[in-house]
């Protein structure tokens, strides 16, 4: 099949980019990724210089291969990751669209891939949990209920790809935070710092310059986990909880 | 105090302040409307005009009338002040990607500000025409019902719904109420937290019913006046 690419280009974070065109013979069994592949072999083989776009485990869990693909992160198929769409979602003579994540807290780095930092200032404010490790606990030492385990499983699936972001309209990194607050803090083991958790991580999430949730719900329909903005709601009505109530302001 | 100020300016803290001055709008369309209905009791303004005479004197109502004077205000320049600090953080809003995909998100959830902003143009062109006409001009007369003098303000929303272009500006502006609203409504509650199983549904059929009924029923006023007129 063959595909016609518009394919950002840009040399770092100071140049202009623009869309460059190419036409690309792929095969329906490929992965995006792959046809991405056979594209810059062809590059390489013309002593051009190749996209640069971040991959890692080809498997749909590290959250690296991010691509806006015709409008859509991740591209058209719902929950799922660039690298494990295939061609056969697009038709022979399509013409494709491929941009990086669009917003000002994930500048450029070159072409498709963008500096997702931001993410990690978030984590580094409270997206742990602080306990000694030691001798090996007994896992059903601490009962938990299967529905709240649950619900910190489905928050836990997040990957950090920032795909929220780049579907938010508003470029909003709420998906992504309430996320890791709903992951960490519905246990009893992450709960103890729950209150502390909530406000630093919202924090670093608005000194990195990230939109506000207008609630357009873009971001749980293109997240390639599925996560649910239900972890938005948990996350304002805590943070409102814990700067309201608790004493400890961070 | 400083802990309190960064809650008010935080992401989290702006958007509760969006949407608990959105709730109260809400509330005060809801009695507007029940008021205004009054209009086609058919008793030539009667009880109209005592009732816009008494929400005029009652100190009670006064104190919140300034209220939402204030929380209109605020709302809006905090709505506005959002749209522009969105458009910036995402360099461009929906029409950063060459290809805009609007697949995912409602029409009203993408044009919050723009209804907003046609609601703020209507609230300034109805204050002056009604609010402003009565409390700071002698433009309605007075008439008397068991002998209390009232100013008549039939007479003048009568007069402006006989005029075709302002019966059609009211209801344009209804149907824009309409689109913010259905938005808006189940948006608040999700900024306030409330996103559960149970009652998530109830507020989502709760709020496109309110987004479809109050505007309907506002709209329907200058329409009635129009077609009866005299
Ligand atoms: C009849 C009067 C109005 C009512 C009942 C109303 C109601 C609401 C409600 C309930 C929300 C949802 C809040 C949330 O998402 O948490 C909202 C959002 C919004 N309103 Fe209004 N509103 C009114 C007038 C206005 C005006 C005059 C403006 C601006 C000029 C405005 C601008 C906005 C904006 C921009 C948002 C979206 C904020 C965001 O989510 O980013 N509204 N409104
Ligand atoms: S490469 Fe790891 S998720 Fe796609």
């Amino acid at each position: 099949m063959k595909i016609h690419l518009k394919v950002w280009r840009q040399r770092n974070g100071e140049s202009k980019g623009y869309l460059e065109d190419h036409q690309v013979e792929a095969d329906e069994h490929m992965s995006f990724l792959e046809m991405m592949d056979v594209l810059n072999e062809d590059l390489v083989s013309k002593k051009e210089t190749p996209v640069a776009f971040e991959h890692d485990c080809r498997e749909g869990i590290c959250g690296s291969c991010n691509m806006v693909i015709n409008g859509q992160p991740h591209g058209p198929d719902s929950g799922t990751t660039t690298c494990q769409l295939h061609m056969r979602s697009f038709k022979d003579g399509d013409t494709v669209v491929v941009e990086p994540w669009r917003a000002v807290a994930f500048p450029v780095i070159k072409d498709l891939i963008v500096d997702r930092s931001s993410f990690d200032r978030i984590i580094q404010a409270g997206g742990y949990i602080s306990v000694n490790t030691g001798q090996a606990q007994d896992g059903n030492a601490i009962p938990i209920e299967k529905g709240r385990s649950a619900f910190a499983m489905d928050a836990a699936e997040c990957i950090g790809c920032g795909a929220c972001v780049a579907a938010c309209p508003n470029a909003s990194a709420m998906l992504f935070t309430s996320a890791k607050v709903a992951h960490l803090g519905t246990m009893p083991q992450g709960e103890v710092e729950q209150s502390t958790r909530v406000q630093s991580m919202v924090k670093q999430m608005d000194l990195e310059g990230f939109g506000m949730c207008s609630n357009t719900g873009a971001c749980e329909a293109e997240c390639p986990k599925g996560i649910s903005i239900t972890n938005i709601a948990l996350m304002n009505r805590q943070y409102a909880g814990s700067v309201l109530g608790s004493e400890k302001s961070v | 105090m400083s802990w309190l100020t960064n809650f008010l300016f935080s992401s989290i803290g702006r958007k509760l302040t969006m949407s608990l001055t959105g709730i109260f709008l809400i509330l005060f369309l809801t009695v507007h409307l029940l008021g205004n209905l009054q209009l086609l009791a058919g008793d030539g303004g009667e009880k109209f005009n005592l009732y816009a005479d008494f929400m005029g004197q009652n100190p009670l109502i006064q104190f919140i009338s300034i209220g939402n004077f204030f929380f209109i205000f605020l709302h809006a320049v905090l709505g506005i002040l959002l749209y522009f600090q969105n458009k910036a953080a995402s360099g461009g809003g929906t029409s950063r990607y060459a290809v805009k995909s609007t697949k995912t998100t409602t029409y009203s959830s993408r044009n919050m500000a723009w209804f907003g902003t046609v609601i703020l143009v209507f609230i300034l062109i109805h204050l002056f025409q009604f609010w402003f006409k009565m409390k700071m001009t002698s433009i309605p007369e007075l008439v008397t019902y068991d002998g209390v003098e009232v100013k008549n303000l039939y007479t003048l929303v009568a007069a402006t719904f006989s005029n075709i272009p302002f019966v059609i500006f009211y209801v344009v502006s209804m149907i824009v109420i309409g689109l913010h609203l259905s938005h808006g409504f189940q948006s608040a509650f999700q900024t306030l937290g409330l996103n559960h199983k149970k009652y998530t549904p109830i507020i989502n059929g709760l709020g496109t019913a309110y987004s479809i009924l109050i505007p309907l029923g506002f709209a329907i006023i200058p329409i009635v006046f129009y077609l009866t007129k005299a």
